[in-house]
């Protein structure tokens, strides 16, 4: 599905390295957690993985499938089946979630090749999947992220994910801001997606968002790179001694 | 250029008057300040520059509503094409009939608050509109008008020059809704003279084309009542020359008056709103918001002044212009202003120009909206504050859908 190799990054204004060499697989279907400690390469990952200008890659590649992400625009790696839930969705008044999401469905669907949804069709289908996400229907009726709670962002974030069905969803730090409830009905949302097919990859600081969503393996992304991969249990180790145990491990290494 | 004839002695005497004052005053060179951004030759040329007619595809605007329909064809009202002028709680009559009537409530009203507002800057072009003016209506509400009444504009004669001149008074405790769309002319001058009354309400939503040549400066005047609400929203997209001016008195206590602009220009486009509001009355509310999107060398300009008065305790002004810039060509020049001579009043204004949110962008293009596409939605986002000023729901629907085709078509071009 998804793998990136020896992947560099610098930041294009301030030519300082961010990642220097990441390699990651993730298999159909799987569930990858990266945690790490701040600055150390995460966000920048999901972003040059969806195509955010300002950052220049160096060296590397990111392919999805076998088709190189690196060298497609924004739209057309979100087309391919790339979907960045974002740590901060960006509000954008005067526009309403249910054009914005009719508008993503049908710019997908035309850039495959497929039919665009009618408005009925797409409305039936915006219906039920905010039902399944309990999203209040006033919610469709709003700005995009106008207003909108933290937790009603995310949970904003998965009914886009639920309507566009990528094969790849980042998560970027999805469980910062959430209150308890916010993130059992964010991870739910993840979870009613998981069919086997698609893939994850959950940025996190904490255990506590595993806790609802179960990875297959976790990664520690320190200093631009992926520096230990493990089970599950990797994230207990990281929630119960914080980083310096496995750091101090890489460091002799 | 003579007067126009027909009209009874006092309107004659009117109209003289203006002719008289615009002959003291002259008209607007480029190096007067009020004009420093906007090159007034081609609104005093001998002559209408030639505008070619443009065949819009789809329904006019508002043809939705139920309304009144009110229409000039090249300025000029056309009986055929209009609707039956009457409604409950309303009267209209053309202008030119109630000028040539012996008696009239316009007598007290034509021209009136277009000689008011010569101070403290001269307005040439209204007084020129006073006086040669040719057709336009006398609109006055008694109650509440349940239809919008609607001034429908149309463009045959590519070397059309109107003037038209409307004269509105609604009644104490009345509430009249009054829509403006159209090209009008190649060349349109445009005075509106509204006097809202104490517990009245007015509310104003005007339409200018699209993708057409044509050059317009028009007036808005008004004088608000106590407790009365002013409303007035105008949407332009394209033209040559646009120079919208407005001037309200708000001139009874607790009275509210918004004023709204959103406009998108293209290439040879220069668009210029000019807003003076007087508060002269206590616990008054003004709001101006104006937004233009500009692209491919495309011009915008705002004028903006609060003038509290002394006495006027308890203002509650402000005034929002901003620029959206899709590329470095375009320009959007800015003059916001306050005047107070009260002590107990919140003002504010500002003024931004900008580029399009590059998070924002970004974030609509990862979701597999095209850059183009996520450009327009982001300039629909960026109009929304104006479009919020029109109240009523349906026609505030339209504006949005007019502007959303208009910006996919021009992204077909």
């Amino acid at each position: 599905m998804l793998e990136i190799s020896n992947l560099h990054v610098k930041l294009e204004e301030e030519d300082k390295q961010i990642l220097k060499g990441v390699d990651l697989k993730v298999g159909a279907g799987e569930v990858h957690a990266i945690m790490g400690p701040n600055g150390s390469g995460k966000s920048t990952t999901s972003y040059v993985l969806s195509g955010r200008d300002g950052y220049v890659v160096t060296e590397g590649s990111a392919k999805l499938d076998g088709e190189e992400l690196l060298d497609m625009d924004p739209e057309e790696r979100a087309a391919a089946g790339v979907f960045l839930a974002f740590q901060y969705p960006v509000e954008i008044p005067g526009v309403g979630n249910m054009t914005f999401l009719r508008t993503a469905v049908n710019a997908q669907r035309k850039a495959r090749g497929e039919e665009e949804l009618s408005a009925t069709d797409f409305l039936k289908l915006v219906r039920e999947k905010a039902k399944s996400l309990k999203i209040d229907a006033e919610m469709l009726k709003r700005p995009v992220n106008v207003g909108f709670s933290g937790g009603e962002k995310k949970r904003n974030e998965i009914l886009q994910m639920a309507m566009l069905e990528p094969k790849l969803c980042i998560l970027d730090e999805t469980d910062s801001g959430l209150d308890v409830d916010a993130m059992k009905l964010v991870s739910d949302g993840v979870n009613a997606l998981r069919d086997g097919k698609r893939s994850f990859v959950v940025i996190t600081h904490y255990q506590r968002l595993l806790d609802h969503i179960k990875p297959d393996v976790v990664h520690i992304m320190y200093d631009g790179r992926i520096v230990k991969s493990g089970g599950p249990e990797l994230a207990l180790e990281v929630e119960h001694n914080g980083y310096a145990d496995i750091l101090a491990e890489v460091e002799k290494a | 250029m003579a007067l126009p004839q027909g009209g009874a002695p006092w309107a004659t005497a009117l109209r003289q008057d203006a002719l008289e004052r615009l002959l003291a005053m002259g008209l607007p060179q480029g190096r007067d300040e009020y004009w420093r951004w906007t090159r007034p030759d081609s609104l005093i040329a001998a002559e209408a520059p030639q505008a070619a007619l443009f065949q819009a595809t789809e329904p006019p605007f508002f043809s939705a509503l139920e309304r009144i329909r009110i229409v000039f064809v090249d300025g000029v009202f056309d009986a055929g094409a209009s609707d039956d002028l009457t409604g409950e709680n309303l009267e209209i009559m053309r202008l030119t009939d109630a000028l040539a009537t012996d008696i009239h409530w316009v007598k007290d009203a034509y021209g009136a608050q277009e000689k008011k507002a010569q101070v403290p800057v001269e307005r040439p072009f209204a007084t020129l509109n006073t006086a040669f003016a040719t057709d336009g209506v006398v609109i006055r509400a008694t109650g509440k008008v349940d239809r919008p009444v609607s001034l429908v504009y149309l463009h045959r004669d590519e070397g059309s020059d109107a003037i038209l001149h409307h004269v509105i008074r609604v009644e104490a405790g009345a509430d009249l809704t009054v829509l403006e769309n159209g090209p009008a002319a190649a060349r349109f001058n445009k005075v509106m003279e509204v006097e809202v009354a104490d517990g009245a309400g007015f509310h104003h939503v005007r339409a200018q084309g699209r993708d057409h040549e044509r050059r317009a400066v028009t007036h808005l005047f008004a004088t608000v009542g106590e407790e009365a609400t002013f409303k007035s929203f105008t949407m332009t997209a394209n033209g040559v020359l646009t120079r919208n001016e407005v001037f309200i008195d708000i001139a009874g206590d607790n009275a509210v008056a918004h004023v709204a602009g959103a406009c998108v220009g293209d290439g040879n486009f220069h668009h210029d709103d000019t807003v003076f509001i007087v508060h002269g009355a206590e616990c008054c509310e003004s709001r101006q918001v104006f937004k233009k999107v500009l692209r491919n060398g495309a011009k915008g300009i705002f004028q903006g002044k609060i003038l509290v008065k002394t006495g006027a305790q308890k203002t509650d002004g402000y005034q929002i212009s901003q620029g959206l810039l899709l590329d470095g060509d375009s320009q959007f020049l800015a003059k916001p202003e306050l005047e107070i001579y009260a002590d107990d009043v919140a003002c504010s204004h500002g003024s931004t120009v900008g580029a399009i949110d590059e998070d924002a962008l970004f974030y609509l293009r990862s979701r597999g909206v095209p850059v183009a596409e996520a450009t327009d939605l982001l300039t629909l986002s960026f109009l929304a504050e104006a479009i919020e000023e029109i109240e009523d729901e349906q026609i505030a629907g339209d504006v949005i859908a007019r502007l959303e085709g208009w910006l996919a078509r021009r992204r077909k071009d």
